[in-house]
């Protein structure tokens, strides 16, 4: 994975809250069996006005106006300023892989949808809370100056306005310690395989009818 | 100290290591595995080098791609070659890796929250997971179920753990008794539309309280599955007769000594009278009526006697707005009537109310009746081949026919319109699904969100009606 430690970035903000995991990417482009090229297709249905298809070429596509990524000043964004509950919905993980392949690196919002929020990590991708009351200051900010970014430290576990003012975020440890360092957590699970396989072979004893059916 | 939540039990149970930094291994006795959420997680595990840790643990079916008519021909029939190769991958990964599947001609396929429960592939006390958030499904048999992204599908499939930091507890208790005609779908439409979409968001729910008890285990399952429309990823309901008398018998379930050393820990599978639970939320089941959804989300539902929402009246201003969107996107005006809501097609089916119970609920109510002629279409998509079979048997499919309803096969089908059944833009739909999101069933299609039985009242009468004046 690719790892994550600092971030600094042209910030679009998306004014609705509970945004779902189907406005992110709608299902009809959940039928490839890649992680790779969901970015032409973010936020498909809001984004252009036509019914989009898979394999379509999105270039010749009429445009929402309207829709914030389609402006100017937000060509080339990174960060995703947000809503709460940003997220919700079904737990497919081409959410992520939609907003990762279109360019963007982190989401900011005053909540997250709990299997999105899990699914971000395991994609290089931060997503960051933070109070409800900043989130609204930022807005203020980005919609006020064109060209404005942010600036995120995961070490620090910050996020840092054109001002120069910083505000801290929470994130688990493991989570962050992941990021940071690019780890495969697969990987890093596998180092416990011998107690994986002594408490299966407890459940074994204490608990047989949890094996060997259905194969 | 305090008792242990149903919940704390069921982590307890399956906890492997707790980490220092919060984190913790949770092991997985069952992953259900689709078509959609799979290929990327094999792709991995052969990238990688791995194999799968343990096979007996998984089990796979095709569901949200298979079209719901002329099955005949299996996977050739499918007319989308995109669809047509997801549903070729899984085949063919669940070949070279040896794992179970009921492929697309077997009569057992189905809906993967339909299957589990139906083959005893779920059983009470598991931990259950799948790449689809609807796998809350399952909590009903008092199972830690877990819906899951992709990354975490490989990961299970390669070390049979998922990492989880423990959630909070709430208890949401359904007291007294339900009214005739309303039922499970009604109970959680009207819990999402009381604690919100994100509501449950970092909780474990359990739904107790005697109406729940009372309860089928279909109903409970419609419950628990929407869960994640409250927000939580984790729904459940204690083990009690209901739960043991419905695993009995089936396929996988346990027999002779191992059924009984089985039922004597699965009741233990209840939180102790002096559990703590972070959060309660009591509602009274007598006060709660048919619920239709309004919205584009969940928690935008009314009773079957209320209005569409006027935005003026709601003082929140993100609110506001999203009432305004919503009203736009929906082709509602403020304060109208929910049984004056036309629609032009309705759909019974998804791994919502799918079952048995779901069918003969919709049955009874289309008995002797004709669609209205003012629908385009009204479709029922039983859950799996096995409930299909069964509702033949019951004679359900002609009941269903002569009312003018049409009989398809198994899949999830127009829930999320990923195969041939979707909603043309504009179109309103009284579903039996669970999501009312913008575009889900459809480009611009409008979706309400409804039980079974007032499914079926709206085919009759082309628009919302209050399904117990059809019951008198």
């Amino acid at each position: 994975m690719r790892a994550f430690t600092q971030h600094q970035g042209l910030v679009a903000p998306m004014d609705r809250s509970n945004v779902d995991t189907d406005m992110i990417i709608p299902k009809q482009f959940l039928k490839s069996i890649k992680r790779t090229g969901f970015g032409p297709n973010l936020f498909d249905e809001l984004r252009y006005l036509d019914e989009g298809k898979p394999d379509q070429d999105c270039s010749e596509r009429p445009i929402n106006p309207d829709f914030v990524l389609n402006q100017d000043r937000y060509k080339n964004a990174s960060v995703l300023l947000a809503r709460s509950n940003f997220g919700c919905g079904s737990s497919r993980e081409h959410a992520p892989w939609a907003l990762d392949d279109y360019g963007f690196r982190v989401i900011i919002a005053p909540s997250f949808a709990d299997i999105f929020y899990n699914n971000c990590f395991k994609n290089g991708l931060l997503p960051i809370v933070l109070e409800e009351s900043i989130v609204d200051r930022l807005f203020q900010e980005a919609e006020a100056e064109v060209g404005y970014q942010l600036a995120v430290d995961l070490e620090a576990r910050t996020v840092t306005t054109p001002s120069g003012e910083s505000f801290g975020f929470e994130v688990d440890d493991f989570r962050r310690h992941c990021l940071l360092n690019g780890l495969d957590d697969i990987g890093v699970t596998l180092e416990d395989a011998d107690l994986i396989k002594s408490y299966e072979d407890s459940r074994r004893k204490t608990a047989p009818w949890l094996f060997g059916a259905g194969s | 100290m305090a008792g242990k939540t149903l919940y704390d039990k069921l982590w307890d149970d399956h906890l492997v290591k707790q980490r220092d930094d919060g984190s913790a291994l949770i092991y997985i006795d069952r992953q259900l595995l689709h078509e959609v959420t799979s290929p990327q997680a094999f792709e991995g595990l052969r990238l990688a080098g791995r194999k799968p840790w343990r096979l007996d643990a998984n089990l796979a079916t095709p569901d949200h791609n298979v079209p719901t008519t002329d099955r005949d021909r299996g996977v050739e029939g499918i007319v989308d070659p995109v669809s047509r190769i997801q549903v070729e991958t899984l085949d063919k990964n669940c070949d070279e890796f040896g794992i179970l599947e009921f492929k697309i001609k077997d009569q057992r396929q189905g809906i993967v929250h339909v299957i589990g429960p139906e083959q005893g592939a779920t059983l009470p006390g598991m931990s259950i997971v799948c790449g689809d958030s609807h796998t809350s499904t399952h909590g009903a048999f008092g199972c830690l179920a877990h819906g899951i992204g992709t990354s975490e599908v490989e990961h299970v499939l390669a070390t049979q753990c998922l990492v989880q930091k423990k959630m909070k507890n709430m208890l949401v208790k359904v007291n007294g008794k339900l009214g005739p005609g309303v039922t499970g779908k009604d109970v959680v439409l009207a819990i999402i539309g009381r604690i919100g979409t994100a509501g449950g968001t970092g909780y474990a729910i359990e739904f107790g309280g005697d109406a729940i008890r009372g309860l089928s285990m279909e109903a409970r399952m419609t419950i628990c599955n929407m869960s994640i429309e409250a927000g939580a990823r984790v729904g459940m309901v204690a083990v009690d007769d209901n739960t043991i008398n419905y695993v009995k018998g089936r396929p996988f379930s346990p027999t002779g000594e191992s059924w009984e050393a089985a039922v004597k820990y699965w009741r233990t599978l209840h939180s102790d009278d002096d559990a703590v639970f972070d959060k309660v939320v009591e509602l009274d089941g007598a006060d709660i009526k048919p619920q239709v959804s309004w919205g584009t989300s969940p928690e935008m539902v009314a009773g079957i006697d209320g209005r569409v929402p006027d935005p003026e009246q709601e003082s929140d201003p993100i609110k506001r707005e999203g009432i305004v969107r919503a009203l736009k996107y929906m082709g509602l005006a403020p304060n109208q009537a929910i049984t004056d809501i036309q629609l032009d097609r309705v759909f019974i089916g998804s791994c919502t109310n799918s079952r048995i119970e779901d069918l003969r609920e919709a049955a009874a109510v289309v008995k002797g009746r004709k669609v209205s002629p003012t629908l385009k279409q009204a479709m029922v998509v039983p859950g799996s081949g096995l409930v299909k079979a069964q509702a033949e048997e019951e004679g359900l499919d002609k009941i269903f026919l002569e009312a003018g309803l049409e009989w398809r096969d198994p899949g999830c089908s127009m829930c999320l319109a990923m195969n041939a059944d979707k909603l043309g833009q504009g179109e309103h739909c009284a579903s039996t699904s669970n999501r009312n999101f913008e575009g889900r069933q459809g480009f611009g299609g409008r979706t309400h969100l409804v039980s079974p039985a007032m499914a079926a009242a709206a085919a009759v009468s082309g628009h919302f009606v209050d399904v117990r004046e059809l019951m008198n």
